[in-house]
């Protein structure tokens, strides 16, 4: 690695006098095509949804699809927020922060653990193998013994009983991506602390938790969206109107507005929103979170 | 960073080594606090795996009591038509998305890993896609594929004025085409880390060797990229498998069954034909593809992926 290292770093000097020259006499011709067609077929999509949300009905059905309406309106997101969206909303809300703030939490404990003690102990190295294995159990295939329990449980129809599965599929990449991060924190500072009386829980909420904040923050934006997204628990593990999340909420939203196109696009505006936003105050941070693991 | 791993552990082993001579319950955290994550992961995760096994051989309906039917459900399973029609819809999906989406990301994360202006504008609107959810990117769809008052109408063309998502013929292109616009900007992202890791100095010594683009992609940045490849392709193969979101919204397996794939085939047979234990076979079925296929394709490239590079990474 050192070998390998020390070249790159003088590289990169005399790359910057060159890489420009080079592209320059030598424009990415196939490559701007292709990519300039993706980025069209990519927000088309976005575009439209965005448009038919302003329009009025009959806009919509007499006026041009891909063009924006001449009198924009809000009417399609008064109908739309009047039609308990505040509610979908918040449950939306509390499910992800709970899920988040849960899973993050159990997942820094156990990486410490795991860290600190797979040196010497079986069962933690156990454990992390377990959660390795556990990133291949599809959620999809687990949903009927999870609706059994859930159902005995008589949490059926609660936000809870999103929660809990939610946090389950939540920990295995966490505590994956915490564990390799954690690692690379030198062990002379827990012996500092140590030497200082520090206990282990001091030594989690002084040292690490400070530390390992990038990667926790990478951790509650990946398992955030994916919770906030998520459609099939929701689905199968609530029924009535008081504890719809938006994905759901959406679905319904177009089987009640069947004919009013406007209004359900103008859901998924306002669904998509809160996302939307996160993208652009903290982008770089987001697209970590989302190859988390996988990027190397 | 890999000098810090390699020291390290070295480091922590003497140091706890000789702590747990004194007093063992000092040297490290210890099981309690993985217990936690434990304790959720094995209730939601773990005995739910096992529990969908032992619930294929039964005969419940999802509200009474639960039945023993030793191999009914195995073998009605495996002898009704459907069962074969959409393993073989999703085995259709999965060669065709990879086979979509592969070349896609790779010269979409190719190009947005350069370092002009221009493409960092670009990456900031490729990666809109991975923001929505998939129920709104079906909705959005099912809106924009309209014969009478979407796309078609809009350009007048008649090419596309189709039947997009009534047409049983076409109807698993168009599904395929949305799940590639659903997760390309995931595995471009993936590509786009790949190439912003290999060494420089690997070009310097191509264009000094007079090298072209062309010559540099195939020779430099494609076997380079060959962890990438093999990472993105099983999360798209295995994740293949798990489509269902966006086919429930968008067609609920129609028109007939012609995009019933197995794991809508599951829901249904579980949730509207309250068959849970047949259902339950079908969930089995998934999780045994899904291990063969990402142990299969880690044998295959010789790399054992899961493991050695997520524990690098």
């Amino acid at each position: 690695m050192m070998t390998i290292a020390a070249p790159t770093n003088k590289d990169r000097t005399t790359r910057a006098n060159r890489k420009p020259a080079r592209t320059r006499t030598r424009p990415n011709v196939p490559g701007g095509l292709a990519a300039t067609i993706w980025l069209v077929i990519a927000i088309l999509p976005v575009y439209y949804v965005v448009i038919t949300s302003l329009k009025d009905q009959s806009n919509f059905f007499t006026g041009n699809a891909l063009l924006p309406p001449a009198t924009p309106t809000f009417e399609n997101y008064a109908l739309v927020l009047s039609n308990d969206f505040g509610v979908y909303f918040l449950n939306s809300l509390i499910v992800t922060v709970v899920t988040v703030v849960v899973s993050v939490a159990f997942a820094l404990m156990a990486a410490f653990a795991i860290v600190r003690g797979s040196a010497s102990s079986r069962v933690l190295r156990g454990t992390f193998s377990l959660f390795l294995l556990g990133l291949a159990i599809p959620l999809q295939a687990v949903i009927i013994p999870i609706y059994l329990m859930i159902t005995r449980a008589g949490l059926y129809d609660t936000l809870t009983a999103l929660i809990l599965p939610s946090v389950a599929f939540a920990l295995p990449l966490s505590v994956i991506i915490l564990v390799n991060f954690l690692r690379d924190i030198p062990n002379e500072l827990y012996e500092a602390m140590r030497v200082d009386g520090a206990s282990h829980w001091t030594m989690l909420t002084k040292l690490v938790f400070p530390l390992a904040r990038p990667a926790l923050s990478t951790v509650a934006i990946y398992n955030g969206l994916n919770v906030w997204n998520g459609f099939i628990f929701p689905l199968v593990l609530t029924q009535s109107p008081e504890q719809r999340v938006l994905p759901l909420a959406l679905w319904t939203f177009q089987g009640e507005f069947t004919a009013n196109i406007p209004a359900v696009l103008a859901a998924v505006v306002l669904s998509t929103l809160p996302i939307l936003a996160l993208y652009i105050f903290g982008r770089r941070q987001l697209l970590a979170g989302l190859t988390a693991g996988f990027g190397k | 960073m890999s000098l810090s791993q390699t020291t390290v552990p070295a480091a922590r082993t003497a140091g706890t080594g000789n702590h747990r001579t004194i007093k063992a319950s000092r040297a490290h955290p210890g099981l309690r606090y993985a217990l936690p994550a434990l304790v959720m992961f094995v209730s939601f995760a773990v005995i739910p795996l096992v529990a969908v096994a032992v619930l294929s051989f039964t005969n419940w309906d999802g509200i009474s009591d639960i039945g023993f039917t030793g191999l009914d459900n195995w073998t009605q399973a495996l002898t009704q038509p459907q069962t074969w029609q959409s393993l073989g819809l999703t085995l259709q999906v999965m060669v065709l998305s990879w086979v979509v989406q592969t070349p896609i990301s790779l010269l979409l994360g190719v190009f947005t890993a350069g370092k002009q202006k221009y493409r960092a504008v670009y990456g900031v609107l490729f990666f809109v896609p991975l923001l929505i959810s998939a129920a709104a990117i079906a909705i959005a769809y099912k809106a924009l594929l309209d014969p009478n008052f979407g796309l078609g109408q809009s350009t007048g063309l008649p090419f596309l004025s189709q039947d997009w998502l009534g047409n049983p013929d076409i109807v698993i292109y168009v599904l395929v085409f949305i799940i590639a616009w659903q997760f390309v900007p995931f595995h471009a992202l993936l590509y786009q880390g790949g190439v912003r890791q290999i060494p420089d100095s690997l070009y310097e010594a191509a264009i000094i060797d007079g090298a072209g683009r062309m010559a540099q992609f195939f020779s430099i940045t494609l076997p380079q990229l060959r962890n990438t490849m093999i990472t993105s392709s099983t999360l798209m193969l295995v994740g293949s498998l798990t489509y269902f979101d966006i086919v429930f919204v968008l067609t609920q397996g129609g028109p007939g069954t012609s995009t019933r794939l197995l794991p809508l085939d599951m829901y249904l047979t579980g949730f509207s034909s309250y068959n849970m234990g047949l259902a339950s076979v079908l969930a089995v079925l998934l999780v045994v593809l899904g291990l063969t296929l990402s142990l299969g394709l880690t044998k295959l490239s010789g790399f054992s992926k899961m493991s050695s590079d997520l524990e690098g990474a």
